[in-house]
């Protein structure tokens, strides 16, 4: 189910370089979401609603929370919203990450690469002192969340392109390091479609069960217009998936990205 | 009084003038959470194909002032799986629903078409007009010759009710109506896309993977607005008007230019409600307007 309405914002913030954060007051949005969904969000003078991922999901206040990087003129538009306004929102859209319960020794990766990030932080929340997330950022100002994913008891590695801030390079590299010392249950990922295409290759190899979230430029958000699709698997078959309401989040299989049904891969 | 929105378009009968435009409302079950697709006066499906189609490489979607364009390329599941699946559901629910049908080549229409005859599809919607793919029917309908070759086998087909959906992408739209008309053509709808580009100035690269991409939404409202009244007094078989309708008012002025119905795409995207809007702003119009049925307003601009 998702709701289409106007909803107050109660609070915006910039969280680093251009990215920011806001929470929205939306309690039947709020007590549906998943982590993993996303909302459209509809701007003054411009056609195409805007996809944001949900970084957080707080049922008690009613509100979700959103993270967003400007990008182009939306973004703009939308990173000029204040307390009090009203954001026109499509939500919650697409399937979640599934979230299944580990073992109690067993841990959740959460791989994330620079404004594909928030999305893994409200499905972190889930697993608490059992997720462990790999975080990658261009350089040290654009680092984003990563007290965030501290504060839900999370154990944190950063990483920079540039080295100004934790290991110099990519998530890949720390993401096999803790493959090796075994004991993961599941890796959740988002990120660029370069950096989760090489977390699949890995995590496959090691046989961990992954999730992806995808990135695509989408139309209506709910499945109508076929603009955003994507090759993937179901049932064994080839088909063109939407990554709004097939995904965004899908699991992979053979180097294949799979939907996901509801028990998961 | 409430007023009357029934309107009859080739022969069906519709409780409102505003259809779902194809390609904007997939088969109509993507926005059943917030209203049933029986409150619309129609559907008009994805365009489908007699083989399924895989579509365009993305992006296939990009902004534009007032608008978007789009390269989906006629993504869609072929017509057996849209007569035995989508059809029944959207019947079940009481919808009128319009099939739109696409090809590449005579023969690819005439069967897709006849494989809807025994379905309670309640009209065929011929597109020849696609501009994203070259085998999507465009090279039809860019000439009378070509429309008219089309519109003959699939007539020679069906005993349903055939409406063509013409392209703006001619220099002589009126010329291409009349000669669908010729070969028994029940209805007209009009304007797909206008073809158009966007390009990324960092990249260098056109924002569609496409390169190029269909222009929809309320930037070519003017240009469709115009090519409906031109053919509404071009031809005696009924017109729906379509391109950039997002108001009562964008509906109402197409209705005066001479469309018996309108259809609602792109601003669904943008507004899943806009369809209820305009439907509501519409018998808000005729009851201020003391309207009793809308043949009072269907072709009655008052041309200088």
């Amino acid at each position: 189910m998702y709701k289409c309405g106007s909803y107050p914002v109660t609070d915006k913030t910039a969280i680093s370089g251009g990215i920011f954060s806001a929470n929205i007051l939306c309690p039947d949005i709020a007590a549906m979401a998943k982590p993993g969904q996303f909302a459209h969000i509809k701007l003054e003078g411009f056609t195409l609603r805007r996809p944001i991922s949900i970084c957080g999901i707080d049922r008690v206040n009613g509100t979700i929370r959103i993270v967003f990087e400007v990008r182009g003129a939306g973004t703009a538009k939308l990173s000029h919203i204040n307390t009090g306004d009203n954001l026109d929102l499509l939500a919650p859209l697409g399937n979640g990450f599934t979230l299944p319960e580990l073992a109690e020794n067993e841990r959740a990766i959460f791989v994330g690469g620079g404004i594909g990030v928030p999305p893994l932080l409200a499905a972190a929340a889930v697993y608490r002192e059992q997720a462990t997330a790999i975080l990658g950022f261009r350089s040290y100002d654009k680092i984003i969340l990563a007290n965030d994913f501290r504060s839900i008891g999370a154990e944190v590695f950063t990483c920079t392109d540039d080295g100004s801030v934790g290991m110099k390079g990519q998530v890949t590299v720390q993401l096999k390091d803790l493959l090796q010392k075994g004991g993961v249950g599941r890796v959740f990922a988002c990120g660029p479609l370069a950096m989760l295409t090489t977390v699949s290759q890995i995590t496959e190899s090691f046989g961990v069960p992954t999730e992806v979230s995808l990135e695509e430029r989408m139309g209506c958000g709910v499945g109508a217009c076929a603009v955003c699709a994507c090759k993937a698997n179901k049932d064994g078959k080839a088909f063109m998936a939407r990554v709004c309401k097939d995904g965004p989040v899908f699991g992979v299989k053979n180097g294949e990205f799979v939907a996901l049904d509801k028990e998961g891969v | 009084m409430k007023p009357n929105l029934f309107v009859k378009v080739a022969g069906v009968t519709l409780t409102n003038p505003v259809i779902a435009a194809s390609g904007c409302y997939g088969f109509g079950d993507d926005y059943t959470d917030l209203y049933p697709p029986n409150v619309l006066g129609g559907v008009s499906c994805k365009g489908t194909t007699l083989e399924p189609r895989d579509g365009n490489p993305t992006p296939r979607i990009a902004e534009t002032h007032g608008g978007i364009l789009n390269s989906v390329g006629l993504q869609n599941y072929g017509v057996d799986k849209f007569a035995a699946d989508f059809v029944p559901k959207l019947k079940a629910q009481g919808c009128v629903v319009i099939a739109n049908i696409a090809g590449s080549t005579l023969e690819d229409y005439a069967e897709a078409v006849s494989r809807l005859d025994g379905t309670d599809v309640d009209l065929i919607e011929l597109n020849i007009s696609c501009p994203n793919v070259k085998q999507g029917g465009a090279a039809f309908g860019v000439t009378a010759e070509g429309a008219a070759l089309v519109t003959k086998a699939v007539r020679a087909v069906t005993k349903k009710p055939i409406m063509v959906k013409l392209t703006p992408n001619v220099t002589d739209i009126v010329s291409i109506a009349k000669a669908v008309e010729a070969e028994g053509a029940d209805a007209l709808s009009l304007i797909n896309t206008l073809l158009g580009m966007r390009i990324d100035i960092n990249t260098r690269r056109p924002v569609l993977k496409n390169n190029v991409g269909g222009l929809s939404g309320a930037a070519v409202f003017p240009v469709a607005l115009r090519m409906v009244w031109q053919v509404a007094n071009a031809v005696d078989i009924d017109v729906v008007g379509l391109g950039g309708i997002s108001s009562a008012s964008d509906a109402i002025e197409m209705m005066l230019a001479g469309a018996k119905a309108v259809q609602v795409g792109t601003a669904i995207i943008s507004d899943p409600f806009a369809p209820l809007k305009i439907i509501g702003g519409i018998s808000e119009y005729m009851r201020v307007n003391k309207i009793k049925n809308l043949t009072e307003i269907i072709g009655k601009v008052k041309p200088w």
